[in-house]
């Protein structure tokens, strides 16, 4: 479904059985299938925790915590059920990498969760993947299926004595539930509420046991550095920012597509070679580099980044989720901001009263300035509102609403300015915006 | 029966590999619908009812995910992503283009019920955008010849 492309510079580990048929489990077997876990059931606890750790791999749905860390987390001496849950809720804007993992590779998924679930003690393990990729979740259901029938997973796993467990779980269209405490809600069958931290999930997860929640790419990741060793993962990226992340090449390049390149490579390079640039003789704007959520960058800061966890932290950003939208110089950054906020609005669950009023303010603010009716006060109090969503929720929706916006009106303060007093906007003038009307509680 | 013995069954199976009954409720919610079309008053009692929730207890759970409605929609539910990635690539213009060549707005329904239009937020399609979910079937790097000929298909499905 998902079409495939390809760039000399990628090094393929996570998609490097993409396109061959990996699905189905024979063929997986072929490729190394299978192998990570049986290495891994002959390894202690302890040391599968050591070369994740190792590894420098940190969590590839956006927050870049060390995966090693998360697992090490998870207490050791407790009577309560223990659990691994995959997050394949994949709902960030601009990211569209997990889909073909679950696609061309769903079985890399299932030992991922075989083999943290060993390093922390747990015997079952839930992929919930979200409930417009049901092609996936068809996908999912056969693999596990599949792995049933060969006796790697159920009772005595690979006759090592040791059981476990996975099942499928599917969404039913909640971005919020990406978030790992509102996905545990979900799972429990409830409407997607974030939970209040600490207890964190580690500890208090699902129906109050011990919980271990990595993304899809995160625990497609684990099989092939148990095999590696932990060591040689790292080395593909800079210090602290082991191995490779599929990023999502989308909007304005002449090639978009998702690419398994190594952490640290240069953003310019992935725009203009990897991406071939920006179409129709146009220049660059403005890049997001990991999902809506991240802080917008200009031209001139894109060109000079890095794309791994710390190059973004010491700036104060994110790298966030993978998800790299290119904007080219006719792009208007005011609709540009509305449209990110039409999202954040939607889906706002309602309730924290910042998030819930912060978004819903936002957007008619953007929307009358994008329609000409914009107040020169508005230019700050929209970069007042966001700053007071910002830590004030119990998920990082609020913030994730606020971080675009607020760095759209320092960069782009302009381009508000242009839309003052009635004026049409100017880089499209005919253009009418119309709301998306607010359906049920979002 | 309001959903197929075959579905109750596939439920049955599905709710013994969790601890509490109401755990797979989203997507009992979500399979009830592919089967009926939509969640009915009908539907939604056999859900409390199999989960030993209240109705309203369902209710609330419904409201809460975009997936789920409670009034009927077109057989092919046209649903236009228009987020960024998207949006940057012609979604908004395929949105508009879907409207006039349906005739209806946005969670609307054509009078023979064929289509229901809804303009959605991200699908995972970013790259390969502009893109539109059919029921489950992506469509994707559209342009309005791809989406004629995509819902001319649809439409010959339907007769």
């Amino acid at each position: 479904m998902a079409d495939l492309t390809t760039h000399p510079d990628e090094i393929k580990v996570v998609s490097k059985r993409f396109g061959q048929g990996a699905a189905e489990i024979d063929t997986y077997l072929k490729l190394d299938g299978y192998k990570a876990v049986q290495k891994a059931l002959t390894m202690s606890p302890d040391d599968i925790i050591n070369e994740v750790k190792a590894s420098n791999l940190r969590g590839r749905g956006g927050a870049g915590f060390p995966t090693g860390m998360k697992w090490s987390f998870v207490p050791k001496d407790t009577n309560k059920a223990k659990y691994i849950l995959v997050n394949g809720d994949e709902s960030e804007p601009g990211t569209c990498k997990d889909r073909p993992i679950l696609e061309h590779d769903p079985h890399a998924v299932i030992e991922g969760v075989i083999i943290a679930g060993l390093a922390v003690g747990a015997k079952v393990g839930f992929v919930y993947i979200r409930g417009e990729y049901r092609y996936l979740v068809d996908i999912m259901r056969k693999a596990i299926a599949d792995a049933y029938a060969k006796g790697y997973l159920g009772k005595n796993i690979f006759g090592s004595g040791k059981d476990f467990d996975v099942r499928w779980h599917t969404g039913a269209g909640a971005y919020e539930v990406g978030e790992e405490s509102a996905l545990m809600e979900s799972l429990e069958g409830k409407r997607g509420i974030p939970r209040i931290r600490p207890p964190f999930p580690a500890v208090v997860g699902l129906w109050g046991g011990p919980t271990v929640i990595n993304n899809v790419e995160t625990l497609a990741s684990v099989p092939h550095i148990i095999l590696m060793g932990g060591q040689k993962f790292a080395d593909y990226g800079p210090p602290k920012n082991g191995g490779t992340r599929l990023f999502c090449l989308s909007g304005h390049v002449n090639k978009p597509g998702v690419y398994e390149l190594p952490l640290g490579y240069p953003l310019k390079k992935m725009i203009y070679d990897v991406g071939g640039g920006i179409p129709n003789g146009r220049k660059l704007k403005a890049v997001v580099p990991g999902g809506s959520s991240t802080f917008v960058l200009t031209a001139e800061e894109a060109e000079q980044m890095n794309m791994d966890f710390d190059s973004f932290g010491k700036r104060g950003e994110f790298l966030g989720s993978g998800g790299v939208v290119i904007l080219d110089d006719q792009t208007c950054m005011v609709k540009f901001a509305l449209r990110v906020m039409k999202f954040y609005q939607h889906e706002s669950c309602g309730w924290c009263i910042p998030c819930r009023e912060g978004t819903d303010w936002l957007k008619k603010t953007l929307t009358r300035f994008h329609n000409g009716g914009g107040l020169r006060k508005d230019i700050d109090n929209i970069k007042y509102l966001a700053q007071n969503m910002l830590g004030r929720t119990f998920c990082p929706l609020g913030d994730a609403a606020a971080i675009p916006t607020m760095s759209i009106v320092d960069k782009w303060r302009n381009e508000f300015e242009m839309h003052l007093e009635g004026r049409p906007c100017p880089f499209d003038p005919a253009a009418k915006i119309t709301e998306l009307p607010v359906v049920g509680a979002h | 029966m309001v959903i197929s013995d075959k579905l109750d069954k596939f439920f049955d199976e599905k709710m013994k590999e969790y601890p509490t009954r109401r755990s797979f409720l989203v997507p009992m919610l979500l399979y009830s619908q592919d089967e009926v079309g939509y969640l009915s008053d009908e539907v939604i009692a056999y859900l409390a009812k199999k989960t030993e929730l209240t109705e309203l207890e369902v209710r609330n759970v419904i409201s809460y995910y975009s997936l789920l409605h409670t009034k009927p929609m077109g057989k092919y539910h046209v649903q236009v992503c228009t987020n960024i990635s998207c949006m940057l690539r012609g979604g908004e213009e395929i949105l508009d283009h879907c409207k006039s060549k349906l005739g209806i707005g946005h969670k609307q329904t054509t009078a023979d019920g064929t289509f229901s239009l809804e303009e959605v937020e991200c699908i995972g399609a970013c790259s390969w955008a502009p893109a539109v979910q059919i029921n489950y079937d992506f469509h994707e790097n559209l342009t309005n010849e791809k989406m004629d000929k995509v819902l001319d298909q649809y439409r010959s499905k339907a007769k």
